[in-house]
This record gives structure tokens, sequence and C-alpha cells, in this order.
């Protein structure tokens, strides 16, 4: 389905996504208590982080990520994937997103899906933050040439 | 159901719903914060879709003394604002806009898109390192 203005919009594959992703925040939090922030997940299943869900709850959840995605791409037609990213920068990109989002103590789900909807005023400025952030950087790319059309 | 077995059932959704979404693709949530460019408002919708089921999780949760199947709620604080939450979050927004990747559609595109995916990880993992080295 299309958006008027927005052709390359998924309104509807969008909203149906985010409530899947919405229902797994729902069971963890109702199952097991705990936030489904993947950054806090990934820390706690490498062993980077001390503290936080127990490593069996953490490496299940991380380990069922790409299982999805796989199940998903497997029962489609193929699930679009473009890396508009050179390796320069995805290395640049994965140090400021692991540093930034333990130093900030979460990311988009953490703090997005799993605060916002809490009215946590923690995670509220830090989506704010975040987002102005990412807007700001891919404003800047634009100005400086790194993104064209 | 075993703990764990419930954590993989919540990763599964997560990571499936991020590919249904579009949120696997870097290219639309790169394109998300690219008000310059040719806006994609998707990434909008997904968290206008996951907002609902955990808007009623947390309406439910407030009126549980502990959770399914743990001995209680484990969850962060919601008032503290400071440098590191300001600092943090605006380092990890630089990152998501260089590439368009977060961590959780990182680690879904693992099965996708193994190469990349795995560079963007594996550089996530060592930032992660590197705070725990230099933070106390």
């Amino acid at each position: 389905m299309m958006l008027p203005g927005f052709p390359n919009a998924m309104p509807v594959a969008g909203l149906a996504g985010g409530l899947l992703i919405g229902l797994a925040a729902a069971i963890m939090l109702l199952g097991l208590g705990r936030i489904a922030g993947v950054s806090g997940m990934l820390a706690r299943a490498s062993a980077i982080a001390d503290r936080g869900a127990p490593r069996a709850v953490a490496l299940a959840f991380v380990i069922g990520l790409p299982v999805g995605a796989l199940l998903v791409t497997l029962a489609s037609s193929g699930v679009e994937q473009r890396f508009t990213a050179s390796i320069p920068q995805l290395v640049m990109a994965g140090l400021l997103v692991g540093f930034g989002t333990r130093l900030g103590s979460g990311c988009t789900s953490g703090h997005g899906v799993c605060g916002l909807s809490r009215l946590s005023r923690r995670s509220m400025v830090a989506t704010l933050t975040f987002m102005t952030s990412g807007f700001a950087t891919v404003g800047l790319m634009r100005t400086f040439g790194f993104i064209n059309g | 159901m075993k703990v764990p077995a419930i954590s993989l059932l919540a990763g599964l959704l997560f990571g499936a719903g991020l590919t249904v979404s579009g949120m696997a693709d870097p290219a639309r949530v790169r394109a998300f914060l690219d008000l310059f460019g040719a806006w994609d408002p998707t990434l909008a919708f997904v968290m206008a879709g996951a907002m609902m089921p955990m808007a009623i999780a947390w309406l439910i949760q407030k009126r549980m003394p502990k959770p399914i199947a743990c001995d209680a709620f484990d969850l962060p604080g919601t008032s503290l604002l400071d440098a590191r939450l300001l600092g943090g979050a605006s380092l990890f927004g630089v990152g998501w806009g260089i590439a368009g990747l977060c961590p959780g559609p990182a680690l879904a595109d693992l099965a996708i898109a193994p190469f990349e995916a795995g560079i963007f990880v594996v550089a996530m993992l060592a930032g992660m390192i590197v705070h725990r080295i230099t933070t106390k």
C-alpha cells in the first residue's frame, strides 16, 4: 500500500512489523520482567556487561534476532536490504553505536520502543537526542556530498 | 516454559518484525533520517506499531506483582538525566546516521547480509569493549 506523497514508504508493512516488535517487547516485559533492549542484551550475551539479564536469557534473545529475520526472508519473496555505507563507514558507525549505546544505556529498542511507551523521562530525552543527532548526521553527510540523489 | 525459551521467542518475533517492517534495510532507515532527501516515514509507522502492544503491556505490568516466569521485575530507572545519557545518545545517533544501522537491525541482518552486518557488529562490540575499558 502506498502513502500519498511518499512513494517509497511502507506504512502497512511498517505497522505490522512494528506490532511484532511491540509484541516481542511485551513478552519480554510480562514474561521475564525485563526491557527488550538490544544493545543491553548484546552486551550481556557477549559478557561485555557484568550486570543485566542472565546470560542464557540474553544469548537466546540475541540469537533469535537473525533467526527471526531469516525465517521471514525464507518465507517471503526476498527482503530488500541495501547497505549504503562503505566498509570504513561501517566500522566507524559500529564503533560509535557500540560505545554510544553503552554510555547512554540503550538504543532504539530499549529507549525508543520500551522507554517511550513507559513514558520514561530518561528515555524520552535519549530518544529525542539520538534522533536529532541522526537527522543532523545525515544532513551533514548530504551537505558534504556523501549522499547523492 | 523455560525462561531462555521465552527470550528466544521474543528475539524471533523481534527479528521477524524488524524484517517485515523494512527496518532491516539500512537504506530505508537512513532515508527516514534524511530530511533533505527523499524522506521515507516508514520508521515512524514501525514505532507507532510497536508502541501499541507495549503501552498495553506497561498498563498490565503495573498490576502484576511479578512477571509470569521470573521472581521479580528488573527494570531501569526512568528519571535520571545526566551527561552520560546525552553524550551516549548523541554518539549513537551519529553512528546510526552514518550506516542506517542500530543494534537490532544489525543483528537481524547477520542472517541476510553477513558480510556487511558482520563488519558493523564486530565494530559495535569493539565500541562496547572500549566503553567498558574507559568508563568506570
